[in-house]
């Protein structure tokens, strides 16, 4: 087995909600390899959305160790941790989250800038990652005017803009029709293929079949982990 | 290294601006109405300074007319005695200064160089059919050296002119411009009753007292001023000076109108001036005499217009103040507005630092466009003020520099609160936000 990418070690998260503490992680651990195509599943209120933070770095671990390419995220400071979400790590959101007053290059770019890139260097990389996901004729146009697929795949090649170790979506196909659904997720596929690592938060069975590896979680502890034998 | 940092810096901070800029134009009414408060604020402080200026400038001129190392004394008709010279006819008034007064000055007061006697007769001045009312002053031959009223073409009456009392004048410049509208005044000769006088000298122009505390005078011009030697004056009309007002006749003696005292020590002006009154108190038992020292008025004047600077200055800051809170009003609102963006920027490796940087820019684009704007209408204003009213305006290229910066910087100062309250969300919040 290759040094893993992502390996969180006994991470506890809880949260004091009033009086009382919540626990929505208790002690979790789980090991992915690059490349590999990784669903997190299980009910609502398992701590999937708790998790899929911590790994995206906009959380911390209340105890517990997590290091994503060899880096202890738990020892960060905020304007490291902000460094890292930038260049280490692409998020692909339900609501797809653009910038509305941005166009469809420009929301590319915004990570590459929050890098120190030229604006050059943002703007060739923007554009090519705008063909790769079949946008390349809709450049100027801003989010509004786009269909949800359309925004969804900007949300990709958004995500792929710092050529990032691991890509995080979180119920990517909720917000969209089967259709668009099936084109986003053949994308990733397309992704994985390319040797992208993929973590992706899902509750659609269909959606957690499409991956390599299923991560069940109950009671934000791990239920299942099954590998489907390619 | 440091020159690709520099320009790193540069165009990030240009994006920024672009950015900035963008935001605000998609919400262009609430940015216009926000900045506004500082538009009014900037505007009307560079205008009423501009105009408060114009004013003290103004003032301040006319008093430097009268030299600022002199004193001088007039003589003034006592109140007391003008009801009895309107009832009785033949009676002659008898005050005013006296020729006793200037040797008394000169013998016990240290300090004073030189004293200018002079008397004023109000007469009509004729060309021919030409006629200007004016003030005809006797006096000697270093008047205009001690008043700063030059001689502006020929020349002004000497001592041998004033020992053999010759009939010669020089005249002020706007009665000359009316007696001789077409002709050079230089060696013509004026009439005032039945004495000629030749023109030897024109006088400069004085800058005009265009409005006095009445505020009525700018139609009003001052009174022209003819000048003849001290001795001529004496011949001609003696000490008794006849005025004829309709209907009614009245007689007085006036040795001297009025003595021009001049202090050699700048700085001992006031104490000579105390001197002058305290001597003049004791010798007079009314009070038919003026005492006016033009550097008291000056420092008056300079005292008001600090004041006037204190006021305008404390309208300045509150105006200011409420811009900027207008400001941060419209940046909390847009903080919390834009709370999805923050989230996302932050998910997208935006550094607390970049969304502080970011609101900054925008606040600070907010009240700087504000201060600009206020700065071009404040500048036109005056403009506008001079051409209409015919106020003199003057403005000092301080004040338009220092209300941009200092809006800028209100723009930073309420701009930072809300833009680290951006800064400080909790990215996982803030993404979850609607």
């Amino acid at each position: 087995m290759p040094q893993p990418i992502v390996s969180l070690q006994e991470v506890r998260r809880s949260y004091k909600m009033g009086d009382v503490v919540v626990e929505a992680l208790r002690g979790l651990s789980l090991d992915i390899a690059a490349g590999e195509y990784v669903a997190i599943m299980g009910p609502s209120g398992c701590g999937k959305s708790t998790l899929l933070n911590l790994l995206g770095c906009l959380d911390r671990p209340t105890s517990g160790h997590y290091l994503l390419g060899g880096t202890d995220i738990s020892s960060l400071d905020d304007d490291e941790l902000s460094d890292i979400r930038g260049r280490r790590l692409g998020f692909i959101f339900q609501s797809y989250n653009l910038i509305q007053q941005l166009n469809i290059l420009e929301n590319i770019e915004v990570p590459l800038f929050y890098q120190g890139r030229s604006e050059e260097e943002a703007r060739a990389i923007a554009i090519g990652l705008a063909k790769r996901v079949g946008l390349e004729r809709r450049l100027d146009h801003k989010p509004f005017e786009l269909s949800g697929g359309q925004q969804q795949r900007v949300a990709i090649a958004r995500a792929l803009a710092s050529d990032p170790l691991v890509i995080l979506a979180d119920e990517a196909t909720g917000n969209l029709d089967s259709t668009s659904g099936r084109e986003i997720l053949a994308l990733f596929d397309e992704l994985n293929q390319a040797g992208k690592t993929l973590i992706m938060v899902t509750h659609d069975a269909s959606v957690g079949e499409r991956a390599q590896r299923v991560v069940r979680l109950s009671d934000g502890q791990l239920e299942s982990d099954t590998r489907r034998s390619a | 290294m440091t020159a690709h940092l520099q320009s790193l810096f540069s165009s990030r901070l240009k994006r920024s601006i672009r950015l900035g800029l963008r935001s605000l134009w998609l919400h262009r009414l609430r940015s216009l109405l926000t900045m506004l408060g500082i538009v009014f604020g900037v505007c009307s402080v560079i205008a009423m300074l501009a105009i408060g200026e114009g004013a003290s400038f103004e003032a301040q001129e006319q008093i430097k007319n009268l030299g600022s190392q002199n004193i001088i004394l007039r003589s003034v008709k006592p109140p007391e005695d003008q009801k009895v010279s309107n009832n009785q006819n033949n009676f002659t008034l008898d005050y005013g200064l006296k020729y006793e007064d200037i040797s008394r000055i000169q013998a016990t007061i240290p300090g004073v160089t030189t004293i200018v006697p002079a008397r004023v007769m109000r007469e009509y001045v004729w060309n021919i059919t030409l006629r200007v009312d004016a003030e005809v002053v006797g006096t000697v031959s270093w008047y205009p050296a001690m008043r700063n009223h030059r001689v502006a073409s020929g020349r002004f009456f000497t001592e041998t002119d004033q020992l053999a009392a010759e009939n010669v004048c020089a005249l002020g410049a706007e009665m000359a411009q009316r007696l001789f509208p077409m002709e050079e005044p230089l060696g013509k000769t004026v009439r005032i009753g039945e004495q000629y006088y030749r023109v030897i000298g024109v006088m400069e122009p004085l800058t005009k007292a265009k409005t006095d505390d009445t505020g009525q005078s700018s139609t009003q011009q001052a009174v022209d001023r003819m000048f003849i030697p001290l001795e001529t004056a004496k011949r001609r009309y003696g000490e008794v000076l006849f005025k004829r007002r309709s209907g009614s006749f009245e007689r007085e003696r006036v040795a001297l109108h009025e003595v021009t005292v001049k202090v050699e020590d700048p700085e001992q002006v006031v104490a000579v001036s105390l001197a002058v009154k305290d001597l003049m108190e004791r010798n007079h038992k009314k009070k038919d005499y003026d005492v006016v020292v033009p550097l008291e008025l000056l420092r008056q004047k300079e005292k008001t217009k600090r004041i006037f600077n204190i006021v305008l200055g404390s309208i300045a800051a509150i105006s200011l103040l409420v811009g900027g809170i207008g400001i941060m009003n419209i940046m909390l609102a847009n903080v919390t507005e834009r709370t999805r963006e923050i989230g996302i920027r932050r998910a997208l490796g935006a550094k607390r630092k970049d969304i502080v940087t970011q609101f900054l820019i925008e606040a600070v684009l907010l009240s700087g466009a504000g201060g600009a704007l206020g700065v071009m209408l404040g500048v036109a204003i005056p403009f506008v003020v001079s051409s209409v009213a015919g106020m003199k305006t003057i403005i000092t290229p301080l004040s338009p520099i220092a209300a941009f910066t200092i809006s800028a910087l209100v723009g930073v100062i309420f701009g930072l609160y809300p833009a680290l309250r951006a800064a400080k969300m909790d990215p996982v919040e803030a993404l979850r936000h609607e």
